[in-house]
């Protein structure tokens, strides 16, 4: 069990920000964040897109702020549980939570802070019959431990860059890698696609182009895949293991199960100080919404500040907080 | 205004205007008629969460740019005339378009 003042579900801009606003306030943080790197959508999908309204930043790339967050944060030093999903939130007698991950971690924190962003990012499943059925037993979304792969029959299907890379990875770990994707050719690096193509033609991997996943087939786990090549025929390949990688997309999940208003997929706040409808749970950044909602990062920025505030007398019940500016006081790291 | 129609997921379709003047996308007009579009990345084709295939008004609107492909061939689901809502400009060339909505759900 991880024990923390605060925990912050997400790790984006916001929640690195809201470290460093309750670091200010003597209060420890612990971030969880369905994606495997913090940065949440900044370095997910734009790490190289410049943004222009940071103030103090006339321009500045996504991963760039990232990082600089971090290092703002770094003297209240946060800790990290990345590429699992916040499944449950339990409330304990004397107010605080439990929090439970997809990969069974618990944090205990006095407070909950959603900044989750659109959601947790999850894979883009292809719309096929049985899918579910399959999951777990064979059908698999992103590759954790390459070892589960070694020596097995596997079919990846998609064009981008994480099906390329996959497929030369475990063209070496598995017995048969066929990489299934609907075009001739591939829009990922040039590099990775041309790799593929060698790796090919030395019979190192199958490669079926034009062609599109189609059934899935199996007694209690998967054993086959059947596709539908160019001629509208049926190709048919046994397998151990399916990893169809159609990338990411964002999801409100389990967030949705935990008691609070939600209104259009955010989660309503009252702006005195971005709490919800729970007590000892806040909303922050885009994934909360008011009247007059702007998801903008500089908006998260301000809704950290203040909620930190309010946050601080479940962490130090018996004191007074006062407000105290960081250019009287510098900032006293940890 | 130019008029359009749009069929959502479950195949309904209606009507809709949209001023040409005001230097808007697709994307946001659909979001402004509350469709269940995300734009997760707002509008910077990265993301594919405002995918839209067009019935009708191919012609008009022409093809998938490449930026759009690299993220639409990516998908589970991809159609010929298939093409990112953020990347169509509100203009003439939409006028009589039947757009219909691909991006998966929202929740």
């Amino acid at each position: 069990m991880i024990h923390t003042d605060l925990c912050i579900i997400g790790a984006g801009p916001v929640a690195l920000f809201a470290v460093f606003e309750a670091g200010l306030l003597k209060m420890r943080c612990h971030l969880i964040d369905a994606l495997p790197q913090i940065g949440g959508q900044l370095s997910e999908i734009y790490p190289q897109k410049p943004i222009y309204d940071i103030p103090g930043y006339p321009e500045v790339k996504a991963q760039d702020l990232v990082e600089n967050l971090m290092e703002q944060a770094k003297p209240f030093k946060p800790t990290f549980t990345l590429g699992e999903r916040v499944d449950h939130l339990d409330k304990q007698e004397d107010g605080s939570f439990i929090v439970t991950t997809s990969d069974k971690t618990h944090v205990h924190a006095q407070v909950i802070i959603i900044a989750g962003g659109l959601g947790c990012f999850e894979p883009r499943k292809p719309v096929l019959e049985n899918l579910e059925k399959f999951e777990g037993k064979g059908i698999t979304y992103m590759v954790k431990d390459p070892e589960t792969f070694r020596g097995k029959r596997v079919v990846i299907a998609g064009g981008g860059d994480s099906a390329l890379d996959w497929a030369i990875y475990l063209s070496k770990v598995s017995s048969r890698v066929t990489l299934v994707h609907r075009n001739e050719t591939f829009r990922g690096t040039p590099d990775s696609a041309a790799k593929v193509f060698d790796l090919a033609n030395q019979g190192k991997i199958d490669l079926i182009l034009s062609a599109n996943l189609k059934q899935v087939n199996g007694n209690g786990k998967l054993d086959t895949v059947i596709l539908e090549g160019k001629l509208k025929e049926e190709i048919k390949l046994e397998a151990d293991y399916l990893i169809p990688l159609f990338g990411l997309s964002p999801k409100l999940g389990p967030i949705a199960d935990w008691g609070l208003s939600i209104d259009k997929n955010a989660i309503e706040v009252d702006t005195r100080d971005y709490s919800t409808g729970v007590e000892r749970i806040y909303a922050i950044g885009d994934i909360n919404t008011y009247p007059g909602k702007l998801k903008l990062i500089l908006c998260g920025f301000h809704e950290a500040a203040i909620m930190m505030h309010s946050a601080f007398k479940y962490v130090y019940p018996d004191q007074k907080l006062s407000f105290k500016y960081t250019t009287v006081n510098g900032v006293n790291a940890f | 205004m130019v008029n359009f129609t749009v069929e959502d997921q479950e195949g309904n379709r209606q009507e809709h205007e949209a001023p040409e003047d005001m230097g808007l996308n697709l994307m946001e007009i659909l979001k402004a008629y509350e469709y269940p579009v995300l734009a997760t990345c707002g509008g910077m084709a990265l993301c594919a969460t405002c995918h839209v295939e067009i019935l009708e008004g191919k012609d008009g609107l022409g093809d998938a740019t490449d930026i759009e492909l690299d993220q639409l061939e990516n998908l589970p689901e991809f159609f010929p005339t298939s093409r990112l809502a953020c990347q169509i400009r509100i203009g003439d060339i939409l006028e009589g378009a039947v757009v219909k909505l691909r991006g998966e759900d929202v929740v």
